[in-house]
């Protein structure tokens, strides 16, 4: 099995460039089985919402 | 009607809307640029080229969406003409670099699992905290204690929306090792918002 050092870094690329069908299933079987890297999923996924809340201007303490 | 321009102007410019928008959008340039005295060149020059094409808003949130588009692209012109002087040479050289991979590396156990109090844990209702002056606070000293070149080629491709290829040749680094660098500033931001801000929040 894929170990968390890997899934996080491939999940991470996920953003930069399309996973192969095989590092897709094998994160997929990975997530499954870890709750760990299914955190560390959601909360890439909440970095991204963040980030982009903050270069539209929706971060400061006026909107 | 050309005299009234910069009378108007100044009277946009002292609206207290106005002022508050200003010093978010300087926050936002000096986190970007970390050069006060470019920030705040950036921030006059967004300023001004919004007044001179000032068109209605559905109110002030969507002006200063506007506004931060119009900052985003000035500070994305500044740093593509000045790419030569902000260049990749101290990212080659700079053996920090593989420091910090070895200190995520103790997050892991030997065989690349997580150890069990590193274990990213269930944050509730993340979404929450983007509508908290406190959070922002966080999220900017988290940002700021990323080394400053991951800090900077992680801002680039979020906040400035830069395609992984061109920060790349900017800087002159492979593909293979801006996504390192990408990795590494989302574990290390990913890390201290979890111990600074959602500390607290159950491990499902």
């Amino acid at each position: 099995m894929m170990n968390c050092k890997e899934a996080t870094r491939l999940m991470s690329e996920g953003y930069e460039r399309k996973l192969t069908l095989r590092e897709r299933l094998a994160l997929k079987m990975h997530r499954l089985m870890c709750i760990g890297c299914t955190n560390y999923g959601k909360h890439l996924g909440f970095l991204r919402r963040a980030a982009q809340r903050l270069r539209e201007g929706g971060a400061g303490s006026e909107r | 009607m050309k005299n009234n321009v910069p009378q108007t102007t100044a009277a946009l410019w002292d609206d207290p809307s106005i002022v508050a928008i200003r010093r978010d959008m300087l926050r936002f340039a000096q986190l970007q640029l970390r050069d006060s005295g470019a920030a705040e060149d950036m921030v006059q020059e967004a300023l001004m080229a919004a007044m001179s094409n000032a068109k209605s808003f559905a109110g002030r949130a969507a002006l200063k969406t506007w506004m931060f588009a119009i900052l985003r692209n000035k500070i994305v012109d500044y740093i593509r003409s000045s790419s030569r002087e902000i260049c990749g040479s101290d990212f080659i050289q700079n053996p920090g670099a593989d420091t910090d991979i070895q200190d995520f590396d103790a997050l892991f156990d030997r065989r690349g699992f997580w150890n069990p109090d590193d274990r990213p844990a269930t944050w509730s209702d993340p979404d929450a905290s983007l509508e908290q002056k406190e959070f922002w606070a966080v999220f900017d000293a988290c940002l700021n204690n990323l080394p400053e070149q991951i800090a900077r080629v992680y801002m680039m491709r979020e906040f400035l929306e830069f395609e992984t290829g061109e920060i790349c040749r900017q800087l002159g680094i492979s593909n293979g090792n801006c996504w390192v660098i990408l990795h590494r500033a989302r574990m290390g931001l990913r890390e201290c918002l979890e111990n600074r801000w959602f500390q607290g929040g159950a491990i499902a």
